[in-house]
């Protein structure tokens, strides 16, 4: 299992610790409702409009450095503009390993 | 260079922002969480360089560029490249970043919207035969598409509801503009809105008739207030 770095906030940071804890803040404030988003027009069975709220995620997923689940999140998005949920499981556990990591920021 | 922000997502916007602090020749003007407010703001503020998200919910990048008039020089945000080819349509368009956007990439984009700036510059100064053939073209949105029209082989456009149907010599098209948009792009020496939902090309006449004129095999009313102006276009013997 791959897991969440703050690799590329930091590189971007530099020493502005401000802004880090800002962009930190504005992910822990937008991710879950990103999140909350998906899981509604899943459950909906909106497969299109999920495949943009997987598309919108997937900037987070990239930005916490989690370039094999950045993959997983593209062949899902793929899948479900095609109206097929392949995919689901695995893109779920990464939101679940994002969430878990923002916790203990 | 004056700039704005254009991306649905705080995050994305945020991470912009501190990317231009480290790029002292640009200014932050505005950020905008959609295209409808940047096009408010556009229409009172002149900007020089528009940072834009290509996948934005209900309006895309795609379809805000083509609501500009004269658009700035644009570089395109976007967590995957299958847009780039459609991208380099627009001659606005100076880079295409790809996120999580990192700094050594950041400038290498400002250092090309840089240098299109003075390109742009030395071509308005000494117009080329290319841009006297593209005077005459169009180019309209059709499924994601841009489609090159000869701008006087149009003969007709009629609007229909929040779509406009543009004839040809050869064929029609439907697309999604207005009659406003449409008539701004074209000459005035050669087309008339004769009508609150027509535009006619003048030299297509084939004749005029009390309220009305026959161009090519359509009829088409003249409102009473629009007559006058088609009346004195024609060289009445």
């Amino acid at each position: 299992m791959e897991y969440p770095n703050l690799s590329y906030i930091e590189t971007l940071s530099g020493n502005d610790i401000a802004f880090k804890k800002k962009l930190i803040a504005i992910i822990k404030l937008e991710f879950p409702t990103e999140k909350k988003v998906y899981f509604k027009s899943i459950e909906a069975k909106n497969f299109k409009k999920a495949s943009e709220d997987v598309h919108k995620l997937k900037h987070k997923i990239s930005i916490l450095g989690l370039e094999k689940s950045y993959a997983v999140a593209a062949d899902y998005e793929k899948n479900l503009k095609e109206n097929k949920d392949a995919g689901k499981e695995s893109f779920d556990n990464i939101l679940q390993v994002i969430t878990d990591f923002l916790n203990t920021l | 260079m004056n700039c704005i922000i254009i991306d649905d997502e705080a995050t994305a916007r945020t991470i912009i922002v501190q990317l231009c602090t480290n790029v002292p020749s640009l200014n932050v003007l505005e950020e905008f969480p959609n295209a409808i407010q940047a096009m408010k703001y556009l229409n009172q503020n002149e900007v020089d360089l528009i940072f834009l998200d290509i996948h934005m919910p209900d309006f895309t990048g795609f379809d805000f560029i083509q609501t500009l008039k004269n658009p700035p020089k644009i570089i395109l945000t976007t967590s995957d490249s299958q847009f780039a080819i459609e991208a380099f349509e627009y001659d606005c368009i100076v880079d295409y970043l790809v996120k999580p956007i990192t700094l050594t990439r950041f400038e290498k984009a400002i250092q090309k919207a840089r240098t299109t700036k003075i390109e742009a510059n030395l071509t308005a100064s000494h117009p080329t035969e290319k841009d006297t053939s593209s005077a005459n073209d169009l180019y309209i949105n059709i499924d994601r598409r841009l489609i090159k029209l000869d701008i006087p082989s149009i003969y007709l456009i009629e609007a229909k509801g929040d779509y406009i149907n543009v004839k040809t010599e050869d064929k029609s098209y439907t697309v999604h503009s207005t009659l406003k948009k449409i008539e701004d792009k074209l000459p005035n020496d050669l087309f008339l809105k004769v009508h609150r939902s027509y535009i006619i090309n003048i030299k297509k006449i084939i004749d005029i008739e009390d309220n009305s004129v026959l161009i090519k095999r359509d009829v088409i009313p003249v409102s009473r207030s629009n007559r006058p102006e088609l009346m004195k276009r024609l060289n009445l013997l």
